[in-house]
């Protein structure tokens, strides 16, 4: 039996062809792409984690749920997943940087 | 006394015209979810149209619906632990519970008495009358090594005031017996495998079958036979291959039994799974755009259906059942979350989350008839459901 991978070849594939334009878009998101993503957020993070972020399948990503959690770890596990879990890589989509604003943004409370 | 006449004369009048305007039956009715205003709209396959709005169902993030038996009213089941009954005639909340703080999922019990409803916080499964929504029974799951209960997913009805459910966590199925709702029996079945995350019951009502995250493999339970156990149908489906990562969880509710064939999806692979329902053997894959979500058969069984998680979620694939082979690739919106098929299956209704759309498909020539505005629209629910076993 093998171990649910949180990682494809195929993606990787991908997220290295895309990997020019990522580090281009380093620096903090554009006023656009913060929409984007706090919309990607709720709506399609919200799938597991519920539209209001409290949890569902997925745990709560309230404030007060990831207490104790600094930003950079959060950001590592939206841009790798969680092995043996069904969090997936989120690397494809979004750069370093536009998964440490969102970390930042969860710590600090955003309604999406 | 003759104001008094005139007044009664033009009451009975206006009553008469308000009945007669209202007359009508239920069985080309249905709701729309709009996942976003906590709101639905009721809408009508005759004519392909919405009828009006029923706003005030709380967190429909996550929502699905079962239908009374007489297909008047609806049964929602939220996100935040809601369970609304809308009236679909006089298009109102006929009731509204709030029975757990995070829920997934509900069914009603064969008799239509009993509503049940799958709860993540606090996990475990609570039943309700389905006529005053007052509680009947409280089935808590197992307590984990943290402190919290299991999350109880794929709650579906097994016939005889039974209802089957699986619990995410300690990787169970418990079979509940309410016949007599003030002392549910529970049958449990304790490694069915790990991490079960949905369920469905064949439109028969004899197998209940839940999809593994933790595994490759199904759980197959017969329910004609629960003596025999659980056993796992399609292990191994990954062939040692590394699965892709899913960005939607597949909705196993509703998935295609055309014939004797039966449309699986695995988790983290762009196919769809064929078995054979006499012997449970695989008998074709069908490689599709990404990972499917739903997969669903038409009534006639000829075609199945499917919609994809994220980012793939601008397609819907149209398969022959006959060829097992994908025969168009249609588009209809952006973030497409769910389809639903009118009860003969002359159409399909397809929510464009992205769009605020719903996109009506003529089945046989696959073009458009109609598009109706809905806000962020998710699941599609017809009363068809009411009269189907396993919901």
């Amino acid at each position: 039996m093998l171990e649910r991978r949180s990682r494809a070849g195929a993606l990787l594939l991908l997220a290295v062809a895309l990997a020019p334009a990522l580090a281009a878009a380093a620096g903090p998101p554009s006023a656009e792409r913060q929409a984007a993503l706090l919309y990607l957020l709720r709506q399609d993070c919200g799938s597991c984690h519920g539209m209001t972020l409290k949890g569902g399948l997925g745990p709560s990503l309230l404030p007060e749920a990831l207490e104790g959690k600094d930003s950079e770890g959060l950001a590592e596990i939206i841009l790798h997943g969680v092995r043996g879990t069904p969090m997936p890589p989120w690397d494809v989509e979004l750069s370093p940087e536009e998964a440490r604003w969102l970390a930042r943004e969860l710590k600090s409370g955003i309604r999406p | 006394m003759r104001k008094l006449l005139v007044c009664l004369v033009a009451l009975l009048l206006h009553g008469a015209v308000v009945t007669a305007a209202e007359l009508r039956g239920t069985g080309d009715l249905g709701i729309v979810i709009e996942r976003a205003a906590g709101s639905v709209q009721i809408v009508e396959t005759t004519h392909r149209v919405a009828l009006g709005r029923v706003e005030g169902l709380g967190d429909l993030s996550h929502a699905s619906a079962v239908f009374s038996r007489d297909g008047r009213y609806a049964y929602v089941f939220g996100r935040d632990g809601g369970l609304t009954k809308v009236d679909l005639l006089e298009r109102r909340i006929a009731n509204r519970v709030v029975q757990a703080g995070n829920s997934i999922g509900g069914a009603i019990s064969d008799d239509g008495s009993l509503v049940a409803v799958a709860n993540y916080e606090p996990g475990g499964v609570k039943v309700f009358d389905a006529e005053t929504l007052t509680p009947v029974a409280d089935i808590p799951s197992v307590t984990l090594a943290d402190g919290k209960r299991a999350k109880v997913v794929g709650l579906e009805d097994s016939g005889h005031r039974r209802f089957a459910f699986s619990l995410y966590e300690a990787g169970q199925t418990w079979l509940a017996d309410l016949a007599d709702p003030a002392h549910p029996k529970v049958e449990r079945f304790e490694n069915v495998g790990k991490l079960p995350y949905d369920a469905l019951v064949t439109p028969d009502g004899r197998f209940y079958i839940a999809g593994l995250f933790g595994e490759d493999g199904l759980a197959l339970i017969d329910l004609w036979h629960p003596e025999k156990g659980a056993t796992h149908i399609l292990e191994g489906y990954d062939k040692g291959e590394e699965p892709l990562p899913v960005y939607k969880m597949p909705h196993l509710e509703g998935w295609a039994e055309a014939g004797d064939l039966l449309f699986l999806p695995a988790i983290g692979r762009h196919e769809l799974l064929v078995v054979e329902r006499r012997d449970w053997q695989e008998v074709g894959r069908i490689p599709v755009h990404g990972q499917p979500v739903f997969a669903e058969a038409r009534p006639d069984g000829r075609q199945v259906w499917v919609n994809f998680a994220h980012p793939d979620n601008d397609v819907v694939q149209v398969i022959d059942v006959p060829t097992l082979r994908v025969v168009d690739t249609l588009r209809p919106g952006k973030a497409v979350l769910h389809l639903e098929f009118t009860p003969r299956g002359e159409q399909v209704w397809i929510s464009a989350r992205d769009s605020d759309e719903v996109v009506v498909y003529d089945t046989e020539t696959r073009t458009v008839m109609t598009r109706i505005n809905a806000a962020k629209p998710s699941g599609i629910f017809f009363t068809a459901r009411a009269n189907r076993i396993g919901l």
